[in-house]
């Protein structure tokens, strides 16, 4: 039994198998011989002697918003990294669209996309360039099109042909999730996707980003330390603690099971007791 | 092969619209061995005027400097070239992407060589226009000398880039150093003869050795050694490929040092 185990009441832990499925009112339900589009197992990262990550295991089916929360050292962005595979596990693994990340990535990344404040888009590009170069490293069909779709829906055009390293952080945001939605991902990873706006443009962000979900299907692991986000852009929450799962469940759930107003009050008790 | 293709050409032109939006990088691809030049094209002139014994040497002296710039210049080239990745903080973007590290390699070659026509050739031209020194003399053995020390310099730029990505930008100062080891042993300026004995095996398995031994032949005697040229691309087949297989290496031990995403400045 883990540390957080021992501390919460049993009845506040759900099931962290991989066979765990969200509540029966799911938006998609996984079919019985259809992969989940993440599938996350026995997932552990150690660094020298500290456990980053420890037997993680949770899955997304495919068309499903996910959050992945926790507070700061949480594992939330070791997770990401090994589900995206730049990081390779300790142990367990982790697939997605049916693929082992550390050892198959390639089949599946021109299906996937990310964006993350830890990684930048080149900044001496103009912002017309780096979506092009990405464009074409996703091999995407009629890129042009797709280029000038993501202007538009991104209100890019007045900073199309600055240099992407002088834009404001808001705008850089913007750039940085049309990258990330270039090709139509089928499987999106964002962390901390809105953490450097202001409210109304994380607001306008998040509705793009509802509108892209709802549009091609696509699945959505989130990582936030905005519960408001959360709340309205995810079907299902997993929490993390000292690298492990502390709860998962649907938001509204949550904060009933926990005896909480709201999500903001279940992650701040969880960061407590942890 | 056509998708690799495409996602080489997305990564050259990438790192072409770098070089094309600052002239003053422009202008240091072309300003160090330009100085480089000056300063040993006029130690040329005075000692081919001073009817020395050093004078026949003074032809070996300028030839030996503009190679060593092709084979410095070369893995510079490649090695900053691929350092612009970890300085903006995109290189877990272009793990997450499709592309596959032998077409993030092709692409920095392609840099290279691009970097270095930019650098060299106005060089080369200046040389023959400033002190009537004409490289291209040389004839035939100029190009398999290029293109041999262009193959060592992709070679070392690829574990220099391994490196980089396996020891963060700790490692960055190898960019610049790493070449001077190269230095002494591969006989720039001297013949082998002129290392001790012991030394010979360890010259003769640097692949530059060959190609200023060959220089040597060509502006000595009129001779070119096509033996040491196909010994030397023989070598260089195995330097690449313990390149790059160095550099996947590297690259796989940082997926499981967990340091991509976090990489840069």
């Amino acid at each position: 039994m883990s540390r957080i185990e021992r501390l919460l009441p049993r009845r506040h832990l759900t099931p962290v198998s991989p066979n765990a499925t969200p509540h029966d009112n799911a938006p998609v339900s996984l079919g019985r011989d259809e992969a989940p589009a993440i599938a996350v197992e026995d997932l552990c990262k150690k660094y020298r002697s500290h456990w980053a990550v420890d037997d993680v295991n949770f899955i997304v089916p495919k068309g499903w918003t996910v959050g992945l929360l926790g507070g700061n050292g949480a594992g939330k962005t070791t997770t990401i990294a090994m589900i995206m595979g730049l990081v390779v596990p300790s142990f367990g693994r982790a697939m997605v669209l049916g693929h082992d990340m550390a050892t198959e990535r390639h089949k599946v990344l021109s299906r996937m996309n990310f964006e993350s404040p830890y990684v930048a888009l080149p900044g001496r590009l103009t912002v017309r360039q780096n979506l092009m170069v990405f464009g074409r490293l996703y091999g995407v069909a009629n890129l042009k099109a797709r280029v000038e779709e993501l202007i538009e829906d991104f209100e890019l055009g007045d900073v199309l042909d600055r240099v992407t390293g002088r834009l404001s952080a808001g705008q850089k945001t913007r750039v940085a999730v049309a990258k990330a939605l270039i090709n139509d991902p089928d499987v999106l990873l964002l962390d901390e996707p809105t953490a450097s706006l202001d409210p109304d443009r994380a607001e306008w962000v998040r509705s793009r980003l509802r509108a892209y979900q709802k549009r091609r299907g696509a699945t959505v692991l989130l990582s936030s330390h905005n519960m408001t986000e959360v709340e309205q852009l995810c079907d299902f929450v997993v929490i993390m603690s000292h690298g492990r799962i502390v709860a998962m469940g649907r938001p509204g759930e949550l904060a009933e099971r926990f005896k909480c107003r709201d999500l903001d009050e279940v992650f701040i008790y969880l960061a407590r007791v942890a | 092969m056509g998708s690799s293709l495409n996602r080489i050409a997305a990564m050259t032109s990438r790192y072409y619209y770098i070089l094309r939006s600052s002239w003053l990088r422009l202008l240091e691809i072309v300003y160090w061995p330009a100085m480089q030049m000056l300063v040993w094209g006029f130690l040329y002139t005075y000692l081919y005027q001073s009817k020395s014994a050093m004078a026949s040497a003074a032809g070996l002296l300028l030839g030996a400097v503009l190679l060593w710039d092709v084979l410095f210049r070369g893995q510079l080239g490649f090695t900053f070239t691929f350092l612009e990745e970890i300085w903006s903080r995109n290189l877990a973007n272009l793990m997450m992407s499709p592309l596959q590290p032998f077409e993030l390699a092709a692409s920095l070659m392609l840099m290279s060589l691009i970097r270095l026509v930019i650098g060299t050739l106005p060089v080369m031209l200046l040389t023959l226009l400033l002190f009537s020194f004409n490289v291209f003399a040389m004839g035939p053995g100029l190009i398999m000398f290029f293109l041999n020390l262009v193959l060592t310099s992709w070679a070392i730029g690829l574990v220099v880039a391994g490196l980089v990505i396996r020891q963060g930008l700790g490692a960055e100062s190898l960019a610049y150093s790493i070449m001077i080891v190269l230095l002494p042993l591969s006989c720039v300026y001297y013949p082998v003869e002129a290392l001790p004995l012991w030394l010979h095996p360890v010259a003769w398995s640097l692949t530059p050795t060959y190609v200023f031994e060959g220089m040597r032949a060509v502006l000595l005697d009129g001779t070119l050694r096509t033996d040491l040229m196909i010994e030397c691309l023989a070598l260089n087949a195995v330097y690449l490929g313990v390149g790059f297989t160095t550099f996947v290496a590297l690259l796989q031990s940082a997926r499981h040092k967990g340091g991509l995403l976090t990489m840069g400045e």
